[in-house]
């Protein structure tokens, strides 16, 4: 931080005092950022800014391995990502995002809901900590119980079988994967819902039904506008964190289900060893998650609390 | 027609809400059943037994890797701890020319996802020539803790009195002693809080730990990703349930913490 670039932020009277506490104060302004916002700045810098230019750099190296040395700059990396294969699992990834959105959306609105304006008050508190909870636990544990459940020898199938239903295939499919995610993030969901269903003005839903209105039109006209933060944040949140999920589609999608985060895995860890085209892939994923975030800011400002 | 009859029609979401619940706690109640089964294979119960447990607390591997683990948690949010609080009272404390840049910046581990953070770490440091080793991984998790640890400690000094710490100074304290004695106390539930929370996300991390690590040390969430990658594994289920207890203790007290924090912050 340099000095120039710091101003006040205390009160006028502050500043005019003896020249020995002006000195002492002169250097406080210098001192106490350099100090506060230095070592968080400089590490964040150091391990993430440079790290993410750097990748940036390599994307251009077409087809760069490891510890070779860098020839040439082109857009080849970026251009391999255009071909079919390779188009085809970011749809997947799309995909799988944007239906984990839709369930959590649809499930948790009326969970939220519930904790919000229906469950008894003094359990809401409580009710809320245990729906969350398990975001608390390891999230490979949480989806390895889902093997549990899901295989072909599974607690589903065991179920089924007994009832005299033909077993099913249950393990390495699309939707293994969505209920796995949703699982995963529902309870984000959930939480940002809440916060903005707690926040509900309950007068502008009486007015609406003094007015006649029905309870579902109560609901569509005064209830969902006015959650719509919400609902945007939480779907932004669960988008994001599902578009880059690794664990969910490597454990229970298995080798068909293949998603950017594995295809960048593979990249580096993996057999394929192109440290280009995975750089490549991981810039379009932040590009991606940046622009979802970025038409949050600009329109999810415009909400309607001039309303309430 | 009044908010009761209104509530009355809609409280089918009780027992949705319920259902849900159902769905929350089914996968973890099934694993903490088959933890105590004595069948090898399959889902068919055959037994209590605790053959499962026993062979966990004798399986050497996954002690050392939950002691990598616990070397990595601590010492990156013990350091995040100080450098996150102190990036979160400065940013509340000053507007300089590039705040906003750096306000963004602060927010990146929070937004880019884990597997851009870990290749990027991966590249930056193989270009460096740093080898792999714990320390790395240290370095790469304390970015993520002190993000998460600065923001809930930004959250808190926001809903803080600036007058206590003002009059502090009026009444001849060093801006220092200010910070100890009147800022710190009031953050201290929010930092602790925060590095809870930074504490299980270091816990829970697979990625950035699998692309900082190398040899060096073998911290447990990847040790379990490859045993749970070639099938079930009854052991597994048996370390699920003691994880699972010993994560929701963790919670109870963040909550504590939060609802203490937030009741202070009410009375003040």
């Amino acid at each position: 931080m340099s000095r120039s670039a710091v101003t006040d932020s205390r009160p006028q009277s502050q500043q005019v005092k003896g020249s020995g506490s002006l000195l002492r104060w002169r250097l406080t302004r210098l001192i106490g950022p350099s100090v506060l916002l230095g070592p968080a700045g400089l590490w964040l810098l150091l391990l993430l800014v440079v790290p993410v230019l750097l990748i940036l750099r390599i994307s251009l190296v077409p087809g760069l391995r490891p510890e070779q040395a860098i020839t040439n700059y082109g857009l080849d990396n970026y251009l391999q990502i255009l071909q079919p294969t390779y188009l085809r699992v970011l749809l997947r990834s799309v995909t799988f995002a944007s239906g984990t959105t839709a369930l959590c959306l649809v499930v948790g609105f009326p969970v939220a809901y519930w904790l919000a304006l229906i469950a008894p008050k003094r359990w809401r508190n409580l009710l809320l900590v245990v729906f969350i909870l398990p975001l608390w636990t390891s999230s490979l544990l949480r989806t390895y119980a889902w093997i549990t459940l899901l295989r072909t020898s599974g607690v589903i199938n065991l179920v089924l079988s007994s009832l005299g239903l033909p077993e099913q295939n249950l393990m390495n499919t699309t939707g293994a994967v969505l209920v796995g995610m949703t699982y995963s993030f529902l309870p984000y969901m959930v939480l940002i819902l809440y916060a903005s269903l707690e926040k509900l003005d309950l007068r502008l839903l009486e007015a609406a039904a003094d007015l006649g209105a029905s309870p579902n039109v109560a609901f569509w006209k005064v209830t969902v506008p006015q959650t719509l933060p919400g609902i945007a944040a939480g779907g932004l949140l669960v988008f994001v964190t599902s578009l880059g999920d690794f664990v969910v589609p490597t454990l229970l999608g298995g080798p068909s289900s293949m998603t950017i985060s594995r295809l960048i895995y593979n990249q580096f860890l993996g057999v394929s060893r192109n440290w280009g085209f995975g750089s490549a892939l991981s810039i379009v994923l932040i590009s991606a998650v940046s622009i979802a975030i970025a038409l949050l800011l600009k329109y999810g400002d415009r909400n309607p609390d001039g309303f309430s | 027609m009044s908010i009761q009859t209104l509530q009355k029609k809609v409280s089918w979401q009780g027992l949705f809400a319920l259902l849900v619940y159902g769905f929350m706690y089914l996968p973890i109640l099934v694993l903490g059943v088959y933890s105590f089964n004595k069948s090898r294979y399959g889902a068919i119960w055959e037994g209590f037994s605790l053959r499962w447990y026993r062979r966990l607390f004798q399986d050497e591997r996954l002690f050392a890797a939950l002691g990598d683990s616990l070397k990595i948690a601590l010492v990156a949010v013990s350091v995040s701890a100080v450098l996150g609080t102190l990036m979160a009272i400065g940013l509340s404390k000053y507007r300089f020319r590039g705040r906003s840049l750096y306000l963004g910046i602060s927010y990146l581990p929070l937004i880019v996802p884990d597997i851009a953070i870990a290749v990027s770490t991966l590249v930056f440091l193989a270009s460096v020539a740093i080898p792999l080793s714990i320390w790395t991984a240290i370095a790469a998790h304390m970015v993520f803790c002190l993000a998460y640890i600065a923001v809930v400690v930004s959250s808190r000094l926001s809903g803080l009195d600036p007058n206590l710490e003002e009059a502090a100074l009026d009444l001849g304290a060093t801006p220092t002693q200010a910070l100890v004695k009147i800022l710190l106390p009031q953050l201290m539930p929010a930092i602790i809080s925060g590095c809870l929370l930074a504490f299980v996300l270091s816990l829970d991390d697979l990625l950035i730990s699998s692309f900082t690590t190398g040899g060096g040390a073998n911290p447990l969430p990847i040790e379990i990703f490859s045993r749970i990658r070639t099938g079930v594994k009854p052991d597994m289920n048996a370390l699920s349930v003691l994880l699972i207890l010993s994560s929701g203790l963790l919670a109870a007290i963040a909550e504590y913490l939060r609802c203490k924090g937030s009741n202070q912050a009410i009375k003040g």
